[in-house]
């Protein structure tokens, strides 16, 4: 211990002067700076992931609550069919007035005076137009509800809808909003009735386009976009697999192996449209396959995908130990025996990571499926690929080019849903990842 | 016989041989397995090859060509007077032909023998069974379409017994050629490898396919106008002619796009590199892991939310939130409340094409930035260096080649992005500098000349692929020597 | 042999040793790299002017307590350092004092050459440069003769001082990465393993250079080869599982070390 307070003494008296100024006040502010710059950076980028996550779900949770009218409906044969021909005329029934079966319900159940002309369509108006589709619907369906008097919940108008949510601004002037007055005051005396009613909008997931907002829907959309993703994934994933088979374990290393390479990750970084320009020019132009296919949207986005599983399987088949390789050899296995009974399987979890994550980036593509004309207003379900079919972000698209209000409360509802089927993609990605994940 | 049933058939021949191969196989070991060269599931597979490969193969090249085939010669018995008016008539006349030929097959041979006798006429007795026809119908066409539905049931005929024929005989020499010191594994193994090259040759097609395709319609397109002035031109303005009428041909000038394109294109990088730059460093050089394993991911997201939802929310956010700033910045400075910003905007589109292009940026630089070998970091720190010299001095200039790189890629991404500038961009094609007011991009008007009804020999529609070549030759160059990059700064390290 | 003569050898080298002031203490010194701990209470002196090898076999801790000295610890995450050490009796983990500054003053070459991929004339400048320690190029410039003469160098690249750093052989990269430490004029350099990367004729000169830095710095090393710490250093310390088993003098470390494991291990039966 005297060895050490000697020392100390002695480092005492040795003088300051040995202290240089290295500007350390100014270099640590510096410093700071910079981090803060860092922190500033990722700040900003995570601001706005919550700004445009924010904007969609404020601006599209109501799309998943549609405003409904019970109305109790009088199936008049008057107004049905007067002539009685429907046994002999079946297309009678298609063709009939429904509308006025809406109307005389609510002049009935708002009492308006039926002479009073403007008041009727006022209140006319707050029915969807799609009440005639739906009603013909249920006539057709059961003819012998003709005579009776029915209670059935038929869709609000777009307007009323947004006004029944409360996104309409009531302190506008009269004139200038889309909802009057007295609307407003039926729609309390509707919902103080119990007739007016919010329920789930499940609407939104089984019709397919409408050019009014209440009725459209994104059914149809979402099965062109799981036929595609279907012909994708059967395509891409053993093409994709046996292309990386083939580049990582076989393939000779010279100029066109290297040229492969290249072209595989320059695919990877090609504009998505042009593949739309291909799949126009080749599949539709050249081989003439039908315009607005969902066939043809998978071909396309297959091309798109198969770079970024190429690239995923080679690092999942890279990551694969020689020793295992060489193990299997050692015991007389052949070179294709040991990649597709060792290799393989061991690589299969960074593979199907990959693919999902190749599947997610085609759901969510838009600008080729554009050119090749799947930009379409389809009401009905495609029955097969080869039908004319939409996706659910050209769907996202159509809508957002509409003008009216409801329509942004449906495309931010529609992008809300492709954002749910994207987070779960990515998220089964993650856990297959983290259940299987070796380290070597 | 239709296609599919014969397509079962030669799959149904497929599995028989398989299972004759491997029991044969089994037989010839005589219960010895291990006397086989190849276990017998090879000798299986074996057969199965040579029952369908060839079969297949000669089906899918029928099917392929056969249709064309017989086009062609039915369009050669066509009457002369028809053939001579040229091509396109002649084209419409076998399309007619084709629409009878359906049409009579349908027919029962009653309607059939009425039609013969004239008693009805083609139109109405087509319109019966649903197909329509644009003109009245002529009496030869009816004598065409009667050899289009001969010949084509003649090509089925043969089609099945030619790949019935091969896909059995294949079975039989594959059958003939087992023994116990085949080599079966070798040979399945064979066509393994070359199923497995041709899969790889996919990536070479595409490309082939893209510039062949686009290369293709690039020149019908400069068949009417001249490169010069699509290359150099200042003007666009295509004018959607309506069909067959000449002399409306518009002005295709690529510049005014080209410059949309690039200025967007700048804009977005001057948002998204500083920011995806520094957050990067941040998360390489500062971030505890768990800061790390938090941001990471969030950036992320950014990166897989889908391009049309940028779109959307530079169309409902971005897009008014500057047109009102501006407003109210203006009103502050000179009272007058008028926006300078227009909602759809160069800015507007830059700003949220480069939101999302942050994540991009700060992905690829990080992974640079951390391959920088630690032991650079240490010498410097060891020397006294902070941390942010450290970076600045010697990792950032260490790091430089490989993050070019990443930026160029990630501007190639720019340029080439569709959704973001289709709905926040504008659809004005000019020549101007101030970025407030909206501008067009080449990916737009591809778009723009490609939705609508088509047709495929106008410059109108054609331009559309000399746009995308241009397109593609700019991300091309981009790509490639940013990927050249890239890799020589990764062997530098490895 | 005599026991008693051995303490009154070992007294004499004491007080010998003792007349050279202590340039940094290590009081109580563990280090954790988490739950695990790496150091176990180390008490360690290292004198002024004076080469101080740490020897050991690999795991033992004496490259963790070479970093804990210019506190190279704080860049590994989870890396916890208790105890004391000061330089010229301030403490070094103090909060007041800075790492940077620090750092200034003990410098450190690492066990593989690091040059950074810039010219020769950078590298040597890049610590003058941070530092702010030339007010002009004339300055520089003579700094980086110096760094490079004292490191033995300057002959070999006084002709290509704006050629990379990287196209220098293994040695002359090393000496490049010491005459880098050596232009920031520091108090104390830190080598770990210096040699270890390199070939007997480049490992020679360096050990060479080590030698006649040793009449302005005061060096420590750590080295893996005993011959080397023989070679080189006046003082040595054998460091075993995280322990410090013995400090001495060099001579007599390799002559007559008191401790069993010292050796043993000098002897090569384990290492």
């Amino acid at each position: 211990m005297t060895d050490m307070t000697s020392s100390l003494a002695g480092a005492s008296q040795r003088p300051a002067s040995t202290r240089r100024d290295i500007g350390i006040k100014r270099r640590y502010a510096a410093e700071r700076r910079f981090r803060a710059y860092g922190i500033g950076a990722i700040s900003i980028g995570i601001f706005f992931l919550g700004l445009l996550l924010w904007t969609v779900v404020s601006k599209g949770y109501t799309a998943f609550l549609q405003t409904e009218i019970v109305l109790p409906i009088t199936f008049s044969e008057q107004v049905i069919d007067p002539k009685n021909e429907r046994a002999t005329n079946p297309g009678k029934l298609m063709t009939a007035n429904y509308p006025l079966l809406v109307r005389d319900a609510l002049v009935q159940k708002l009492g308006l005076d039926p002479a009073n002309r403007a008041d009727v369509k006022l209140a006319t108006d707050m029915v969807s137009a799609s009440a005639r589709t739906q009603l013909r619907d249920v006539v057709v369906a059961n003819p012998a509800i003709i005579g009776q008097t029915v209670p059935v919940a038929l869709l609000a108008e777009g307007n009323i809808d947004s006004a029944n949510k409360g996104q309409i601004d009531v302190t506008v002037d009269e004139a200038n909003r889309k909802v009057k007055d007295k609307q407003l005051g039926w729609m309390q005396t509707l919902s103080q009735d119990g007739a007016m009613t919010k329920s789930f909008n499940t609407g939104l997931f089984t019709s397919g386009a409408s050019s009014r907002p209440e009725a459209a829907g994104i059914g149809v959309a979402a099965l062109g976009s799981l036929y595609m993703m279907l012909i994708v994934l059967a395509l891409s994933l053993p093409i994709g697999v046996s292309a990386s088979i083939y580049l990582e374990e076989f393939a000779p290393k010279n100029k066109l192996t290297d040229l492969i390479e290249v072209n595989i990750n320059n695919l990877a970084a090609v504009p998505s449209i042009v593949y739309g320009l291909l799949g126009l020019s080749i599949f539709i132009n050249f081989a003439g396959m039908p315009r607005s296919a969902a066939l043809v949207g998978g071909l396309v986005l297959t091309l798109m995908t198969l770079p970024t599983i190429i690239i995923a399987t080679r690092a999942a088949l890279k990551a694969v130990p020689p020793s295992i390789r060489a193990a299997a050899l050692g015991l007389g296995a052949s070179k294709m025996q040991t990649i597709f009974h060792h290799v393989l399987p061991l690589a299969m979890p960074g593979i199907l990571t990959g693919t999902i994550i190749g599947l997610a980036h085609a759901l969510g593509e838009t600008a080729p499926l554009l050119l090749i004309g799947m930009v379409a207003f389809v009401v009905d379900f495609p029955g097969s690929p080869l039908e004319p079919s939409t996706a659910l972000p050209v769907q996202i698209y159509m809508w957002a080019n509409e003008a009216e209000r409801a329509f942004v409360e449906r495309t931010s509802g529609a992008i809300i849903v492709l954002l749910i089927f994207l987070v779960v993609m990515n998220l089964g990605a993650i856990l297959l990842r983290r259940r299987f994940e070796r380290r070597w | 016989m239709s296609a599919s049933l014969l397509f079962l058939l030669v799959l149904l021949v497929g599995a028989s041989a398989f299972v004759m191969g491997r029991s044969r196989a089994m037989a010839t070991a005589g219960g010895k397995l291990s006397s086989l060269h190849s276990l017998p599931g090879y000798h299986g597979s074996y057969a199965a090859i040579w029952a369908l490969l060839p079969s297949l193969v000669v089906l899918a090249v029928w099917l392929v060509a056969a249709p064309p085939m017989i086009d062609r010669s039915v369009l050669f018995h066509l009457p002369t007077e028809v053939l001579n008016q040229g091509n396109a008539p002649a084209q419409l006349a076998l399309g007619q032909v084709k629409s009878v030929a359906r049409g009579l097959a349908l027919l029962s041979d009653a309607e059939r023998s009425a039609l013969d006798s004239g008693s009805i006429n083609l139109r109405d007795a087509m319109g019966a069974k649903g197909i329509p026809l644009a003109g009245a119908g002529e009496p030869w066409m009816i004598e065409s379409a009667t050899t289009f539905n001969r010949m084509t049931a003649n090509s089925h005929l043969a089609m099945a017994g030619v790949v019935l024929l091969l896909a059995i005989g294949g079975t039989l020499l594959a059958l003939r050629g087992i023994s116990q010191r085949f080599r079966a594994r070798n040979r399945v193994e064979q066509v393994i490898l070359g199923g497995l090259i041709l899969a790889s040759s996919i990536a070479i097609l595409t490309t082939v396919g893209i510039i062949g395709s686009m290369l293709s319609e690039a020149l019908r397109f400069f068949a009417s106008v001249s490169p010069m002035e699509f290359f150099f031109g200042t003007v666009w303005d295509p004018r959607f002619a309506a069909a067959g009428q000449a002399g409306q041909a518009g002005q295709f000038g690529l510049l005014p796009l080209l410059a949309g394109t690039l200025y967007i294109a700048f804009v977005a990088m001057l948002f998204a590199v500083p920011i995806g730059l520094f957050a990067a460093i941040y998360m390489a050089e500062y971030a505890s892991n768990t800061v790390r394993s938090i941001a990471k991911p969030l950036l992320e997201i950014l990166a897989g939310i889908p391009t049309i939802v940028y779109g959307f929310f530079a169309l409902v956010t971005v897009g008014p939130f500057l047109r009102d700033i501006s407003g109210q910045l203006n009103g502050l400075v000179t009272g007058n409340y008028a926006s300078f910003i227009q909602a759809q905007s160069v800015l507007t589109a830059g700003i949220v094409m480069g939101i999302m292009l942050i994540p991009f940026v700060s992905s690829l630089s990080d992974d640079i930035i951390t391959q920088v070998p630690g032991s650079l970091r240490d010498g410097s720190l060891g020397l006294g260096a902070t941390r942010s010299e450290t970076i600045k001095r010697v990792v950032l200039p260490a790091a430089l080649p490989g993050i070019v790189g990443a930026l160029l890629l990630t501007a190639s991404r720019a340029v080439g992005e569709t959704m973001i500038v289709v709905l926040a961009a504008g659809v004005a094609a000019r020549m101007q500098i101030n970025p407030f007011e909206p501008m067009t991009t080449v990916t737009v008007k591809i778009v723009n000349q490609l939705t609508g009804d088509l047709e495929f020999t106008s410059p109108q529609t054609l331009v559309a692929f000399a746009l995308g070549i241009t397109l593609f030759a700019i991300t091309l160059c981009l790509n490639i020597y940013a990927l050249y990059i890239v890799r020589k700064y990764r062997e530098q390290y490895e | 042999m005599n026991m008693m003569s051995e303490a009154t050898l070992e007294k004499a080298v004491d007080q010998k040793m003792n007349a050279v002031p202590h340039k940094m203490i290590g009081k109580d010194v563990s280090v954790y790299y988490g739950e695990k701990r790496a150091l176990f209470d180390v008490n360690l002196n290292i004198r002024e002017n004076t080469v101080t090898a740490l020897i050991g076999p690999s795991g033992c801790g004496k490259s963790t307590f070479l970093r804990t000295l210019n506190r190279m610890n704080d860049t590994i995450d989870h890396c916890k350092v208790t105890g004391k050490i000061t330089l010229d009796g301030g403490d070094i983990y103090d909060p007041s004092i800075d790492v940077v500054e620090l750092r200034a003053r003990v410098g450190m070459v690492f066990q593989k050459p690091n040059p950074f991929p810039k010219s020769i004339y950078e590298n040597v400048t890049y610590g003058p440069k941070i530092h702010g320690l030339a007010r002009s190029k004339a300055e520089l410039d003579a700094i980086v003769e110096q760094s490079l003469q004292k490191a033995g160098l300057w002959n070999e690249v006084k002709d290509r001082l704006h050629e990379s750093g990287t196209g220098l052989s293994g040695g002359q990269q090393q000496r490049l990465c010491i005459a880098r430490a050596v232009a920031v004029s520091p108090e104390v350099i830190l080598m770990d393993e210096p040699c270890s990367a390199l070939d007997p004729i480049a490992t020679a000169k360096v050990e060479e250079l080590i030698h006649e830095l040793r009449a302005n710095y005061t060096i420590v090393i750590v080295t893996h080869s005993m011959q080397q710490a023989a070679r080189v250093s006046q003082r040595t310390a054998m460091f075993h599982l995280g322990n410090l088993v013995e400090e001495n003098d060099t001579d007599k470390m390799f002559t007559n070390p008191d401790d069993q494991r010292t050796q043993d291990y000098i002897m090569g039966r384990f290492g």
